[in-house]
């Protein structure tokens, strides 16, 4: 099945946010945001914004009427800044006005005076300070101390790992319309439907059922709208409280960068041990997570960093230190792989330092340490049908690494300039939410008298393809055609209480739950069938493309002629589904249990050519073979993979987030921050699906897609790396991510940066200081 | 300015008072309604914005992807703005359903503005449909979702579909396209000229283009007295002329490179183009903008500089030609008083066996901002370098003509040596400062590399890249 919005959104009919017409009496906001990283507030002097012709009110902490909180876990974060700022892009006040141009001309007429603090924005520098969210957590395997004596080879080092800002193509916005009875009806661009209405709900000082919130489909999410739209919503809702009017938010560009968090920075240091063959034996890792001014969700992103921190190799004797490292940076947040690509980064990092210090090849560790079954992750789950070795072989023999290594050889040697280079990259990936309680998920479904039928769940479609899943898998489930069935937007006067659309794991519940809901109306639909049509048992009834069967033999029954006398007959045609992932638990006191339904494996194959006089690169090719279970929709599940890859391609090549000292983001904008386009990406991009790789939980043995892909953009990284070596063999190279051109040129040139620097010294042509010009759109 | 806008949106005749400064994106969806055309990041850099303007050339109107983000609503008098809607008809257009069936679009998001460009693509005259032309197209566009490799997969369907049927007519006939754009020529040609735009009120500034400037300044715009210059036909266009290349100053990029003439003197134009902005900004970015703005790393900027380029301005009845290569005073500062307007580039004609090239390396290849980019213009004789101009950009707070380096290299014989000789000459005439396109290391480092690659690239059969590592 196609994309089901493909039609709308080809023919800019697919409405976002901000697309619906909007009342004429709307009202438009924009946020003022702290100029400094950490400071006490003096004085905030909103009176000239005021003043300004069409702006309606000017919103601070003091206009709240319920909690001024919004952390998700940890009450740690307001939604206006009340006594102190702690990052620069923390909300201060909301300008409402009667266009977004007013608007915006409020917020600069609002300044602010502060007592300045100095600003961290080094982990390990708050680490030191004691600047701790959480308790730090450590997973263990095995005994770490002793087995360093049984190594034949033991090397240490540290990993630089760079953030990443989400760049969903539609920025952050909402909208508040005021109905009766002090209700708001909130539509947002979330992930997290309830989380904006709980928290809006909180701010003023109402019950949850005050407030609705509504979600047709996002611009793309990535984790970045997971907890992260809540602010907005709250900030409509607000908004529309004190004006009695709708309120629109839309966030620009430059000030979603600034305002918003993204994928953590972690500072990293590993040890790892391995006897001569490469076989590693002990494994040990402290990851300092960079986690902004508040918790957000680094505690359950560092968690899945430790949950990662082995990938898809078994290591007898682990242990894993993490902490989350409170800076003045905004709080840093969700973003698909969710910790996991960092941990994946150290040990890839560790594996690599190994792989050079033997004079080994790296893919060789890589597959001598994979996974099989009955191996233990560091937190106690077994492997169970792991398929690390399947793809790994698949890959190995179908995409013909060896020809892959002697092409990439040869042209080393035939080639000055230009070196090649290629990495090999498996992943396994944890499927559910690692907060236990997060599994579950519901369903409503109604059918009308004509047959059509409507479905709500409590995931969001944010471009992952759940609508079109949940809709063939209703089709599949009721055996009636998808032309009938209708998705309805989220909502949650129709779903309660709903988890995030995240962790992969959003068709599954969902899909689960809207079969459990289908289950319930087609008991009842065949117990009428059995009674009308006279058929002794109803549990022989099936429906297939919309025709009754019994014992596999086709009735005069339709589907609609069954509804339409269910109905006269009162049966109820609606149901309310419900799942919850069954078997999962996690004893966060041991560290220990069994919290994934399941893992995805996969390998990837990245190859790369690096034009080492300029240090630029291409990625020529990325060949995949991917374990997703039985396709539930093969376009859809391609599309995650590719777009996953993509994601973590850039991630560690030429997404480079730059702060200044006192805490700016240097690379706000597009034109500085360079996500993958069409020419970055190779042309030579495939994907294999593992075949006859069931999974029983389903829905119909699909497997969660959507975050494991990115992780074999890591590959990028290493493939990279390789051809820096093989121009310069000795070069001291850093694991340090992204490896950006300059990365590149500088670790390949060190004899010749010296040579710059002597120059410069004995001509005494220092760095004379100059303005520092203004970023430039297009030379 | 006062002056009645007066332009075709999709099949309707639009006259409007609205500020000539505001964005064609703000007008599309504040004003007109029309919300399939998105806004993803102001500055050009995303394409979600794009929509189609045409142009009356000669008898046709020609059609060309811009981003509406950063096109000044004044510079649509006079032309045929074409949005997502105006593209849409009763049924999937041949892009539309090869983006449908190839699973090319996710969250939909980014996709109209990739429909506009596509079609743009498809609707130019004798347009041949390949893989390449495919990319170009996308070049302009972020897609987060997919990956591109479905986008790209577009190609072989369209070959299918609408294969040698390319430009406005056959798609009209073939019904791609809605009737209305057979109309468009004659209906463009009924609009009058622009009336009084220099009026009593004298513009506080002039756009050429407005592809740098509304990213600096996008919110002032709006509100002050703006000069469209792109009004002003008379200011674009190419001819040869005594030695020089004579370029009109509103010529945009994308004109200047596929010119003949221009294609002659530096014959790898194309190449070049290739890592400069987007094919929907090349559309719109001048190079007369491109000076003007001044900025230490503009591309074409560097590239004239090396080829010694003269600048016409003109002020009322008087005018003045300067040298590009003492135009730059200082971080912005110019030789030219703010009443001045630069009308023409002069680019002297190279004597016979000069060679160009030009350099660029930026974080990502396409569509980005260079760390450092030089030009290079060199005549040998005998072995000897006869003549030579070579420019820098960021390396100083000014678009570098690397005078010293220059003259070091003049009449001295071409060889690795000597070019490693020049090595710490150019590390003392160039200053740069860390910023957030690179260190200052970084940027001297380059400074190395891009004279060794110029010269290595322009004298394969003198010097190797490895002539230059093995002494060390």
């Amino acid at each position: 099945m196609k994309h089901i919005d493909a039609v709308y959104h080809t023919r800019g009919e697919a409405q976002f946010v901000d697309d619906v017409p909007p009342p004429a009496d709307m009202l438009y906001a924009a946020v003022f945001f702290s100029p400094v990283a950490h400071g006490t507030i003096r004085a905030l002097h909103i009176e000239e914004s005021q003043a300004i012709e069409g702006v309606v009110a000017v919103l601070t902490a003091a206009d709240i009427p319920g909690e001024n909180q919004i952390g998700p876990i940890i009450p740690d974060e307001t939604l206006l800044a009340e006594d102190e700022v702690h990052y620069i892009g923390q909300p201060v006040a909301a300008v409402v006005a009667t266009s977004p141009e007013i608007a915006r001309k409020g917020v600069r007429h609002i300044t602010i005076d502060t007592d300045e603090h100095p600003a961290v924005t080094d982990p390990r520098e708050a680490y030191a300070l004691g600047q701790i969210i959480g308790t730090p957590r450590t997973f263990a395997l095995g005994d770490v101390e002793s087995a360093w004596a049984n190594c034949d080879l033991v090397v240490e080092g540290s990993c630089d790992i760079g953030g990443q800002e989400h760049v969903y193509l539609e920025t952050q916005r909402a909208r508040a319309i005021p109905l009766e009875g002090n209700v708001i009806r909130i539509y947002s661009s979330t992930q997290s439907p309830y989380a904006g209405q709980r928290t809006a709900a909180k701010v003023l000082g109402v019950a949850n059922n005050s407030i609705e919130v509504d979600v047709k489909r996002l611009g793309g999410g990535f984790g970045g709208k997971e907890d992260q739209a809540t602010p907005w919503a709250c900030l409509v809702a607000l908004a529309a409280w004190h004006t009695k009017k709708p309120v629109e938010l839309v966030l620009r560009r430059d000030e979603d960068f600034q305002m918003t968090g993204k994928r953590h920075p972690y500072a990293s240091d590993f040890k790892i041990g391995v006897d001569r063959t490469g076989k590693i034996l002990a494994y040990q890792a402290w990851h300092y997570q960079n986690a902004g001014a508040a918790a957000d969700l680094s505690p359950p992103v560092l968690e899945r960093t430790l949950f990662h921190s082995t990938n898809s190799y078994f290591i007898p004797n682990v242990k894993i230190f993490g902490a989350s490292c409170r800076t003045n940076l905004p709080p840093n947040t969700a973003f698909r792989g969710f910790g996991g690509p960092q941990g994946m980064f150290v040990i890839e990092s560790a594996i690599t330092k190994v792989a050079e210090t033997l004079g080994l090849p790296r893919e060789e560790i890589q597959r001598k340490n994979l996974l099989q079954d009955g191996d233990a992750f560091p937190y106690g789950q077994r492997v169970e049908e792991g398929r690390a070795v399947r793809t790994w072989e698949q890959a190995a023999t179908s995409y013909d690494f060896s020809a892959i290594r002697d092409c990439v050889e040869r042209h080393n040697v035939e080639h000055f300039e230009t070196k090649k280079g290629f990495a090999v990259m498996p992943v396994c990936f944890g499927i559910s939410f690692t907060t236990t309680f997060m599994n579950q998920a519901s369903a409503l479904v109604h059918v009308y008298t004509d047959g059509s039928v409507s479905v709500t769940t409590g995931g969001v479609e944010m471009g992952q393809g759940l609508s079109t899943n949940i809709l063939s898998i209703a089709a599949r489930t009721l055996g009636i055609h998808p032309e009938r069935i209708k998705v309805e937007s989220t909502n949650t006067t129709r779903i309660a209480n709903m988890s995030p659309s995240a962790a992969s794991s959003t068709t599954v519940l969902n899909g689960n739950a809207t079969m459990v809901a289908i289950g319930q109306i087609l008991d009842r639909l065949k117990a009428v069938a059995a009674k009308e049509i006279g058929l002794p048992d109803p549990a022989r009834i099936t429906i297939v493309d919309e025709q009754v069967y019994y014992n596999g033999d086709e009735t005069d029954w339709t589907w609609t002629k069954l509804v339409q006398t269910a109905y006269l007959n009162r049966v109820g045609l609606s149901a309310h589904g419900f799942f919850a992932t069954p078997g999962i638990h996690f004893d966060k006191q041991k560290e220990k249990g069994h919290p994934f339904a399941y893992h995805t494996y996969g390998t990837a194959i990245i190859e790369v050519t690096v034009d080492c006089l300029r240090g630029i690169y291409d990625i020529d090719a990325v060949k995949i073979v991917h374990d997703l279970g039985r396709p539930l929709n093969e376009l859809v599940d391609l599309g995650q993979v590719e777009g996953g890859l993509a994601q973590g391609l850039g991630w560690m090549t030429t997404e480079d987030l730059q702060y200044d000292e006192q805490g700016h983001l240097l690379s706000h904008a597009l034109a500085t921050y360079k996500v993958p386009d069409v020419y970055f990406m190779p042309d030579d991009l495939q994907v294999q699906f593992l075949e006859n790789a069931d999974e029983p939980l389903g829905p119909y043995g699909n497997k969660a897609v959507g975050e494991p892909p990115l992780m074999y953009g890591i590959g990028v990284f290493f493939a990279i790396r390789h051809a820096m070596r093989a121009f310069k063999p000795d070069a001291d190279l850093a694991f340090t991510c992204p490896i950006t051109p300059e990365r590149v040129l500088m670790g390949l040139h060190a004899e010749e940066r010296k040579a710059i620097a002597f120059t410069l010294a004995t001509s005494g042509n220092g760095e004379a200081p100059t303005p520092i010009p203004a970023p430039s759109r297009n030379p | 300015m006062a002056g009645m806008v007066h332009f075709f949106l999709n099949g309707e005749e639009v006259q409007t008072t609205e500020a000539a400064g505001i964005l064609v994106l703000d007008y599309l969806r504040q004003r007109a309604q029309l919300m399939g055309t998105k806004e993803g990041c102001r500055e050009g850099d995303c394409g979600a914005c794009a929509v189609l303007i045409g142009e009356l050339e000669g008898e046709r109107v020609v059609y060309k992807p811009v981003t509406s983000c950063l096109m000044p609503l004044g510079e649509l008098h006079g032309r045929h703005l074409v949005t997502i809607e105006g593209l849409n008809g009763e049924a999937l257009s041949p892009v539309q359903q090869a983006i449908v069936d190839e699973g090319a679009t996710q969250c939909g998001f980014c996709t109209p503005g990739i429909v506009v460009s596509l079609m743009g693509y498809v609707m130019e005259d004798g347009a041949e449909i390949t893989s390449n032309g495919v990319k170009a197209a996308l070049s302009g566009h972020l897609c987060r979702c997919t990956g591109y490799r479905s986008l790209k997969q577009v190609e072989p369907y369209l070959k299918a579909s609408i294969g040698e049927e390319t430009g406005i007519e056959a798609l009209v006939a073939n019904g791609v396209l809605s009737a209305y754009f057979l109309d468009m020529p004659e209906r463009l040609r009924a609009i009058p000229p622009f009336g009084s735009q220099n009026g009593q009120v004298s513009p506080e500034v002039f756009i050429a283009g407005g592809t740098d400037i509304y990213v600096q300044q996008g919110d002032a715009l709006p509100e002050i007295q703006v000069h469209v210059l792109n009004l002003h036909p008379e200011m674009k266009g190419i001819s040869r002329r005594a030695g020089y290349l004579h370029v009109g100053a509103l010529t945009t990029f994308e004109e200047f490179a596929r010119d003949p003439e221009v294609i002659r003197l530096i014959p790898e134009i194309q190449d070049y183009m290739f890592l400069i902005a987007s094919w929907q900004i090349r559309n719109r970015a001048t190079l007369g903008g491109n000076i003007i703005n001044a900025s230490p790393i503009g591309d074409m900027t560097v590239l004239l500089l090396a080829l010694e380029a003269l600048l016409v301005f003109r002020d009322g009845q008087t005018s003045r030609t300067v040298p590009m290569t003492r135009f730059f005073k200082g971080y912005k500062q110019l030789d030219r008083s703010p009443s001045e307007i630069l009308t023409e580039i002069l680019i002297p004609e190279p004597a016979a066996r000069t060679r160009v090239g030009w350099e660029k390396v930026s974080k990502r290849k396409c569509l980005d901002i260079a760390s450092v980019n030089s030009a290079i213009k060199v005549r040998c004789e005998d072995g000897v370098i006869q003549e030579i101009g070579l420019a820098m950009g960021g390396v100083a707070p000014v678009p570098l003509y690397m005078k010293e380096t220059m003259a070091f290299l003049t009449g001295r014989p071409i060889s690795a040596e000597t070019v490693q000789e020049a090595f710490p000459i150019a590390q003392r005439e160039v200053a740069p400062i860390s910023d957030v396109r690179g260190s200052a290391a970084y940027k001297r480092l380059l400074v190395r590399q891009l004279l060794m690659a110029h010269f290595t690239r322009l004298f394969p059969e003198l010097m190797q890249a490895r002539d230059f590592y093995e002494t060390y």
